[in-house]
């Protein structure tokens, strides 16, 4: 059984993980609204396909 | 029960060892097998000599990858539990339980629906409609119905590799040329040797995991003259696009001179004892014995290591003649 403080190091370890993968989901979606908008712009300015 | 799924059952992932970074979700896009897929595919693009916007061909190309990606994560979703059997996998994310299924399968799906549906926007609905083909193709027929049941699996299961450069054919195109179907077919082809003569020292784990791969079902013997009759038949549709003109003279000279190396080195693997049990008198000659079988699998190990070196130069010279033509 672990002591307690080990649950509560864990816990943290556990939390700090889930902020940088909820960092890193918000900027793939920030670099995903981009990518459409560069396409958007694309497709609207040139005659790009 | 079949036994493989029984066996699968008891080695089920273990509880998470530790939590899940971003890099696990990298890896889960198997970022090696990715870099093959961009590579093809933009020699597809390349090759095909219509003009494309760089930022929409830079897009399809980012898509592929993506697409491909996604479909190593659906992959290693459902084959977590062959994936934890098996030396060669069981640090993936999901087999060492870093990463839930449930969470991989979200993440491929998501990853695959954005893939398909930008390409299809940005670019057009025909690549988009071979990549998703490709990815359900890879996630659904390959990983859960072929992989398990028939030591055809790879030869089949191959036309989800191949398919990278027909899709990015299509994206500058919009259509699918004979040209771009011949570089399917020399993947198509090539696949078979590279996966057999890896699974030729890899057998035992493949057996383990109950998974049906061609050394395990016909034996090594089989294995190798298979090895080298697909390469009697690549070697000659790799040097067909010579004759189409879709290859120039770099191209000729890397596909006949590679071709050679190629039927050489099968040839060998062919002639060799590569991927057969240890006799009894090795395994009584304990250490020493084993060295001995672990040298047997050279010529499997060189023909795999030259493989992958053959479909890069292959694809190098193609993009190279076509790149430069297109260069202003």
């Amino acid at each position: 059984m672990n002591a307690p403080h080990d649950d509560d190091a864990q816990k943290e370890g556990a939390k700090a993980a889930r902020n940088r993968r909820n960092i890193a989901m918000a900027l793939a979606l920030a670099a995903f609204v981009v990518l459409v908008f560069v396409v958007t712009i694309v497709k609207l300015t040139g005659n790009a396909g | 029960m079949p036994k493989a799924a029984a066996t699968a059952q008891q080695a089920a992932p273990a509880p998470q060892a530790r939590p899940a970074l971003w890099s696990d979700y990298v890896q889960l896009l198997k970022p090696r097998v990715m870099s093959l897929v961009v590579f093809t595919a933009l020699t597809g693009l390349v090759c095909a000599g219509e003009p494309l916007h760089p930022v929409l061909a830079a897009v399809a190309v980012f898509c592929i990858a993506v697409g491909a990606g996604a479909a190593g994560a659906l992959n290693m979703a459902v084959e977590s539990d062959t994936d934890a059997l098996m030396r060669r996998t069981r640090g993936r994310p999901v087999a060492a339980g870093r990463v839930s299924r449930g969470d991989a399968l979200t993440y491929g799906v998501l990853l695959s629906a954005l893939a398909v549906a930008l390409m299809g926007l940005a670019v057009n609905w025909l690549a988009a409609g071979l990549l998703a083909f490709t990815v359900v193709f890879y996630a659904w027929f390959y990983t859960i119905i072929l992989k398990r049941s028939t030591p055809q699996n790879i030869v089949i299961g191959g036309a989800a590799g191949a398919l990278p450069p027909v899709i990015g054919w299509a994206a500058a195109a919009g259509s699918t040329p004979l040209d771009a179907w011949l570089l399917f077919l020399i993947i198509f082809l090539w696949t078979p040797p590279h996966f057999w003569a890896l699974s030729l020292y890899t057998s035992e784990d493949y057996a383990k995991a109950g998974i049906p791969m061609m050394p395990v079902v016909k034996g090594a013997a089989s294995t190798r003259l298979q090895i080298f009759l697909y390469s009697l038949v690549l070697v000659p549709v790799a040097i067909a696009p010579v004759f189409t003109g879709l290859g120039g003279l770099w191209y000729a000279i890397v596909s006949m001179g590679g071709g050679l190396g190629f039927v050489f080195l099968a040839f060998r693997l062919w002639k060799s004892r590569a991927g057969d049990a240890p006799s009894e008198e090795n395994l009584q000659k304990g250490a020493e014995g084993l060295y001995d079988v672990k040298a047997q699998t050279k010529p499997a190990r060189n023909l795999f290591a030259f493989s992958i070196l053959y479909l890069f130069a292959l694809f190098a010279a193609l993009l190279a003649e076509h790149g430069l033509k297109a260069a202003p």
